[in-house]
């Protein structure tokens, strides 16, 4: 085969859909090389939860061009939901694990409707509302979430394994974010996803053109909430501990940071996105009074001087192979 | 009765504070669209320098009036670096542009100040004054006048001098207000200012009775906002009348319905109103341009 006929091969396999998938996958794969001890394994566990959550986020925001700064509300469904399955009702930690994604699906699907129907600042303000509502709720409910304080939450047992060790969690959540990953880019390669782009450019040229645009905004809304209920439920199984913070307003514009952060509509920029926020204040503990004065500069600097996130802006300069 | 009317006090107080917030939102939002989250921010400064600055020694009325022009002076840094800078973005990111300011503030206080709660002395002592079975704090009373004054002053301002002339222009229409000579961004920077003052002086009046701490804020802001949408947003009277409704709603289901959970009023407030009229009380229905 000749030079050129493989440049050819290769040109189209750029082009596929799970194409960005290749450098993620070669990340997962060689970063443990690097890592000097445990620490650095539970690190990078974190930043593979959080980069699920905001690969749901950025569905919501980066394709259909909806926001929500409420979706720390949805983690918090997941991760009571792993610790109160096993703890109140003796449920099996696994199948609490999906009765949270699908609780989530259901607030998602009653309150979506509505409040997508709103624009703008209505929309920001009302799934802040919403959000900081289900953080109360936590708070509150002592007998069964144990109230401000937290509880703990029992281990996650597959067949009698009980999971622990943080370079075993780190593998389960690799590849969940590779699974969320990749459905993620099927989802935006499918009509559905033509269609919310559609929304996002305009809805009222995408309803002329027949796409029912509540439903499809209802979908998305739907499907970003799952996402973030299982990074909950991970979070809580990886923490072995939850308080009503994992569900706290801070926390849904720090998801809403990392979206930006990374790009808009990018799947590789929701992991870069959650990197960042996840490690910097890592890196950053020595100054651990200045924690909410550095993340209040992060949010600001990112929304004023990076709203084009950092992996467009680099595929951008890189010949711009992406849009 | 006597409960009732207790109730009604307490909601009218608080309401008093939600209504200076949320005149200082609709200010801002008027005069430059930015629906801005670091309105509490301002409350608990203003109410923090104050404790601080009265620890140190200063009278109060000192203390009081150099918070006042601290917070002004952050209200002013809020507008020239981050709203400026950030000119051409839209209304979801200038959100989220206040939300990072307040995080910022908030975090200072923590730094500057402390952790802990702090209370003020009030002005005419601690000793309920009973009305019909039911007490009022002589405090309750000065933050109830101390709202009606700055808001018959702001209506002054507004209505009566130059200056306020050009503040309505501008928030009827920014070039058509630049067209005819008036810096808008003299304008709107004095409009983030007035706020940050009208803020300060709401969390110095109120901390003797509900105590401020550096996380005050963020509730509060919320509250003013939620105050702003049940008013119907950009309405000065809506946010006056949001406000007092809206102490009285978490008057009545703190005491009736359950004490935990007064803090969920002002969100099922937000959330119902959008649903159900999203122009609020006294708002003005939109219409979307294609």
């Amino acid at each position: 085969m000749s030079v050129r006929a493989l440049r050819d091969r290769f040109r189209l396999l750029q082009r596929h859909r799970l194409f960005s998938l290749v450098p993620l996958a070669a990340i997962v794969l060689l970063l443990p090389l690097l890592f000097p001890s445990a620490y650095y394994y539970r690190i990078a566990a974190l930043v593979f939860i959080f980069a699920i959550a905001a690969l749901g986020l950025n569905l919501l925001m980066g394709f259909a061009g909806q926001v929500s700064l409420g979706h720390a509300g949805f983690m918090g469904v997941g991760a009571y939901a792993a610790a109160i399955g096993p703890t109140h009702l003796g449920l099996p930690p696994f199948f609490s694990f999906v009765l949270g994604a699908m609780l989530s699906a259901l607030v998602a699907f009653v309150v979506g409707r509505p409040i997508l129907r709103l624009k703008g600042h209505y929309l920001a303000v009302a799934t802040l509302g919403l959000g900081v509502l289900l953080a109360i709720v936590f708070s509150n409910e002592a007998n069964w979430t144990g109230g401000p304080d937290g509880m703990t939450v029992p281990r996650l047992t597959l067949l009698n394994w009980s999971l622990r060790g943080a370079d075993t969690w780190y593998w389960i959540l690799a590849v969940s974010f590779l699974v969320s990953a990749v459905l993620a880019l099927n989802l935006i390669d499918s009509p559905t996803g033509r269609a919310l782009r559609a929304i996002h450019d305009s809805e009222i040229a995408a309803r002329v053109l027949g796409v029912d645009v509540a439903q499809k905004k209802l979908m998305i809304f739907v499907v970003s909430a799952v996402y973030a209920s299982v990074a909950g439920s991970y979070l809580a199984l990886l923490n072995g501990y939850i308080t009503p913070e994992v569900s706290g307003f801070l926390r849904s514009i720090e998801l809403v940071a990392m979206v930006v952060l990374g790009g808009m509509g990018s799947v590789v920029g929701s992991l870069v996105g959650s990197a960042v926020l996840v490690i910097l204040p890592q890196a950053l503990t020595l100054f651990r009074d200045y924690e909410h004065m550095v993340l209040g500069l992060i949010v600001m600097s990112v929304m004023i001087f990076l709203r084009g996130g950092i992996v467009p802006r680099l595929a951008a300069a890189l010949g711009g192979r992406r849009k | 009765m006597a409960e009732f009317l207790q109730f009604v006090f307490s909601g009218l107080t608080v309401g008093a504070i939600y209504a200076l917030v949320a005149i200082g939102f609709t200010l801002i939002y008027n005069a430059s669209d930015v629906v801005n989250f670091a309105q509490g921010e301002f409350v608990m400064l203003g109410g923090m320098t104050t404790v601080f600055l009265g620890q140190a020694g200063v009278p109060l009325p000192l203390a009081a009036l150099v918070a006042v022009l601290v917070t002004t002076a952050a209200g002013l840094a809020l507008y020239r670096f981050a709203i400026v800078t950030a000119r051409d973005a839209n209304a979801v990111t200038l959100i989220i542009i206040t939300i990072g300011a307040s995080i910022f503030l908030r975090g200072v206080a923590e730094i500057v100040f402390d952790k802990r709660f702090h209370s003020l002395p009030s002005l005419f002592g601690s000793d309920p004054i009973r009305v019909g079975g039911a007490a009022i704090l002589p405090q309750s009373l000065i933050v109830l006048a101390g709202a009606l004054i700055i808001m018959v002053l702001l209506w002054a301002f507004i209505d009566r001098t130059l200056f306020g002339k050009a503040v309505i222009a501008t928030s009827t229409n920014r070039i058509a207000a630049r067209l005819v000579g008036i810096d808008t961004r003299i304008i709107v920077g004095a409009c983030f200012a007035l706020s940050a003052a009208i803020g300060a002086i709401a969390g110095i009046l109120v901390t003797p009775i509900t105590l401020t701490s550096y996380n005050a804020g963020t509730l509060l802001a919320l509250k003013g906002f939620a105050a702003v949408m049940l008013g119907g947003i950009g309405s000065a009277i809506g946010a006056v009348v949001g406000g007092v409704l809206l102490g009285l709603f978490e008057a009545f289901a703190a005491g009736y319905v359950s004490a935990s959970y007064k803090d969920a009023v002002a969100f099922l407030v937000i959330l119902a109103v959008l649903f159900a009229m999203p122009q609020g009380l006294f708002g003005k229905a939109k219409v979307e341009r294609v």
